[in-house]
């Protein structure tokens, strides 16, 4: 099977770039001190990043993802993560059908 | 060392690997048709199995490969598809920094390893574990390692049959990654109850969705909600 120099290069780049990112934050932190209005910030990122990742699908997509949003965060209240997602898609695949 | 208690070590370490690929379940499922959509795309695109595993072994990020294999024509424009992969992994700069703080438990060379699998989903689960209690490597590893390897296998199965999964929607399949991440936000605002960065996130990550074409909006959404709370800090604090 081929493989095209061209695209491995390609993928070489992307490599590059990616695990640049991915170590590069890391590595800022770990090496400069970090003062509280940085602090404050790092702490937000994961409840800013994963809101910004999902906010298209569960805000802006239809009533059906909405509701279905609504549903998973209502049984992740009581119930185990597997449950709560299962529960979340169950209320997606029945409401898009009625809904649609 | 004695033998018992290397043997505790390394039951230790199998015990933590396989609770991290255990609550890694949902994720592992929400990938299969993420995988098989995109390795069918990339053949569509010119693309043979061989070089569609390679992609995914080397640079292990869904949503740029997705981007690249949607740029992909002859000639490769090369330096368009690094560039993009570049602005689209940009929040995985935000995402390793916010990891550092709980990655104590990890040697230099574990840690760069384990920042090679930062994919979002990882990333995700790793942080729900530290709200819990210490992130060990064996943990993380048990995250990362099931992942890697399925999101290799199903995007070359995608590649090898091609356009199998053609209405994921209508299965849901696309809604489960999303209800992953709201648990595991919801879960993490349960430990850190704040509304300000995620007010600020959802409303400039929407307006960046509207406006601007691609995943933009994830990293800026990412800023925005950060830089909120990082303003939000009195100066004499």
């Amino acid at each position: 099977m081929r493989v095209d120099p061209v695209a491995l290069l390609t993928f070489l780049g992307m490599l590059a770039v990616t695990y640049g990112a991915r170590i590069g934050g890391y590595w800022f932190v770990q090496r400069f001190t970090v003062g509280p209005r940085l602090k404050a910030g790092l702490e937000a990122v994961p409840l800013a990043v994963l809101t910004a990742i999902i906010a298209p699908i569960v805000l802006a997509t239809g009533p059906a993802e909405s509701l279905a949003a609504l549903a998973t965060l209502l049984l992740a209240w009581r119930l185990p993560v597997l449950a709560a997602v299962l529960g979340g898609i169950l209320t997606v695949v029945l409401l898009r059908a009625v809904l649609t | 060392m004695s033998t018992t208690e290397l043997r505790g070590r390394s039951d230790r370490w199998r015990i933590d690997f396989l609770l991290g690929a255990w609550q890694m379940l949902p994720l592992l499922i929400s990938v299969i048709p993420f995988g098989l959509i995109l390795g069918a795309a990339a053949t569509d695109k010119g693309l043979s199995p061989l070089e569609t595993m390679l992609m995914s072994g080397l640079v292990f990020a869904g949503s740029a490969q997705f981007v690249a294999a949607g740029l992909w024509h002859h000639p490769v424009p090369i330096l368009v598809i690094v560039a993009s992969t570049a602005l689209i992994n940009s929040r995985h700069l935000l995402m390793g920094a916010a990891l550092e703080s709980y990655m104590r438990l990890f040697r230099p060379a574990q840690a760069y390893l384990a920042l090679f699998f930062l994919a979002d989903e990882i990333w995700a689960t790793a942080l729900r574990r530290a709200a819990e209690g210490p992130l060990t490597p064996a943990y993380y590893f048990g995250l990362a390692i099931p992942f890697y390897l399925s999101w290799l296998f199903w995007t070359m199965l995608g590649a090898f049959v091609g356009g199998v999964i053609t209405h994921a929607e209508r299965y849901g399949f696309d809604f489960a990654f999303a209800a992953v991440f709201l648990v595991i936000l919801f879960g993490l605002w349960k430990h850190q109850r704040r509304l300000l960065p995620i007010a600020v996130s959802a409303a400039v990550a929407l307006l960046v969705w509207k406006l601007v074409p691609g995943v933009w909006y994830i990293f800026a959404g990412g800023l925005a909600g950060t830089a909120a709370a990082a303003l939000m800090v009195r100066s004499e604090a």
